[in-house]
């Protein structure tokens, strides 16, 4: 009896802290599923064809990576309730503030363009037009937003980040080898010896898994969601999930391009989809969705990121909990942005290949800034008190961001001198 | 006319607001701010080039 009792006493626990992760969840594991966006996802594609299962190794090796700059987020964010673009704005003075502050537009309305092209190439697959991808995408994103209440919205994110998971079925249709996967994917070693374009990879990897608006968006998301000191732990394990998510999602996406694509030069998520679609119907389909997916929640995050950052340093009421009347601004910088990075797709014969480098050289610009003030704000006891950073978060913190800077920074060189290291 | 000078005033109002950095200047605050505008410097140069270069190979 009293084995069954204590058996009972266990999983009530167990499910109250289930309920109380479901209520917590949200901004970690949104952020990083949403880093998977229509560029991440060419990027693991493009990963797996190239050097079939030979990488996963390193991308199971950007969950810590992943994990450490995200979790400082939500520390800065629940103990300071403030966005990352107040931060530095308070901390570092006008002139940095206001160099975060516009880099961050141009980076996010750039990545919005591409959202926008991931998505209209996913549902042309499908015979949908882009002018019609572009409107029930805006229209969609309205609905979103909308309803006045940030729980809706992060909860239709989550929806939209389960979708996400349509790669591990994917998967599983290929029929990969098991063995292949673990004696090829988790050994490290570079396929093929380690030469320029092997590097490129990983640093392409790397950016798609840490970029500038994740910060931004998942500081001002903890504050507009209200979170406390006391829910740093749950902020924490979100993260902590998110992190996993995120990269077994890119691990099956490997393993799909890997299983049926290698040796196939991709250029894009979309081409890998019709190339899919030739060999099983069904899983260039879920690469098809999952693009669009992947797109949706990117645009949804980004555009947001850029708002709250706004709203923040404007004083303008910022948050998803308002309407549209108590915060005209906050919203329609939200429109514009959404509405004019669609609009880009729509000209015809716009320069969207360049566009897509662009962001990635100006990212590199963001990154290290933005990183090097976040560490810098976590260091300062006067505001951060107990939640300060320690000895070793400073060390395994420093040492990320170090080698974060370094390899964007080179990633970001090779994307406008592509000879540079072959 | 009136939209501009409000949005302007804003602007001057922000920067007087966060005129000064609030973080304590230590040695190793000031390396690092120092560090990012050497690196800032360095890769705009670089970008200003390659922009160059694309426009005169047309």
């Amino acid at each position: 009896m009293n084995f069954f009792a204590r058996l009972y006493y266990r999983h009530r626990k167990l499910w109250k802290a289930v309920r109380l992760y479901l209520v917590i969840a949200g901004p970690g594991i949104v952020v990083m599923v949403a880093d998977n966006d229509a560029g991440g996802i060419t990027t693991y594609a493009a990963t797996g064809a190239k050097y079939g299962y030979h990488l996963i190794w390193f991308l199971l090796l950007l969950i810590p990576v992943a994990y450490y700059v995200q979790e400082m987020t939500v520390r800065l964010g629940a103990v300071t309730k403030r966005g990352h673009a107040e931060a530095i704005f308070d901390g570092f003075g006008a002139f940095w503030g206001w160099f975060s502050l516009l880099d961050l537009m141009l980076v996010d309305w750039l990545t919005l363009v591409t959202e926008f092209v991931g998505m209209t190439a996913a549902l042309s697959i499908f015979g949908v037009p882009p002018w019609l991808t572009v409107a029930a995408v805006i229209v969609l994103m309205a609905i979103i937003v909308l309803h006045g209440r940030y729980w809706t919205f992060e909860k239709l994110s989550l929806l939209f980040c389960a979708l996400n998971l349509i790669y591990i079925p994917g998967a599983f249709l290929v029929h990969p080898s098991v063995r292949d996967i673990l004696r090829q994917g988790l050994i490290p070693n570079f396929a093929g010896g380690f030469n320029g374009q092997m590097f490129f990879f990983l640093m392409a990897n790397i950016g798609t898994t840490i970029a500038p608006w994740m910060l931004f968006f998942q500081q001002s998301a903890v504050v507009d969601k209200g979170m406390l000191e006391k829910d740093i732990p749950w902020g924490r394990f979100d993260t902590l999930l998110g992190s996993f998510v995120t990269v077994i999602v890119a691990v099956f996406i490997v393993v799909v391009t890997g299983t049926v694509l290698h040796g196939v030069d991709i250029d894009s998520a979309a081409q890998a989809a019709q190339e899919l679609m030739k060999t099983d119907r069904y899983v260039g389909t879920f690469l098809a969705i999952g693009l669009f997916d992947a797109g949706l929640l990117g645009a949804i995050c980004i555009s947001l990121a850029s708002s709250w950052a706004f709203g923040e340093i404007f004083g303008w009421a910022h948050s998803l909990n308002t309407k549209i009347r108590q915060a005209p601004w906050f919203y329609a910088t939200y429109f514009f942005t959404l509405v004019t990075a669609g609009l880009v797709v729509l000209i015809p014969h716009a320069p969207l290949v360049l566009i897509t480098l662009f962001v990635q050289v100006i990212a590199v610009t963001l990154l290290p800034a933005a990183l090097v003030f976040l560490i810098l704000l976590l260091n300062d006891r006067a505001t951060m008190g107990a939640y300060c950073n320690t000895v070793t978060q400073n060390v395994i913190g420093g040492f990320i961001v170090t080698a974060i800077v370094v390899l964007s920074t080179l990633y970001g060189i090779t994307v406008m001198f592509p000879n540079l290291f072959t | 006319m009136n939209a501009y000078r409000n949005f302007f005033s804003k602007i001057t109002e922000i920067n007087a607001r966060y005129g000064k950095s609030r973080i304590e200047m230590s040695g190793a605050v000031r390396f690092s701010l120092m560090a990012l505008r050497v690196y800032l410097i360095a890769l705009v140069a670089l970008m200003i080039y390659k922009f160059v270069q694309i426009a005169v190979q047309g």
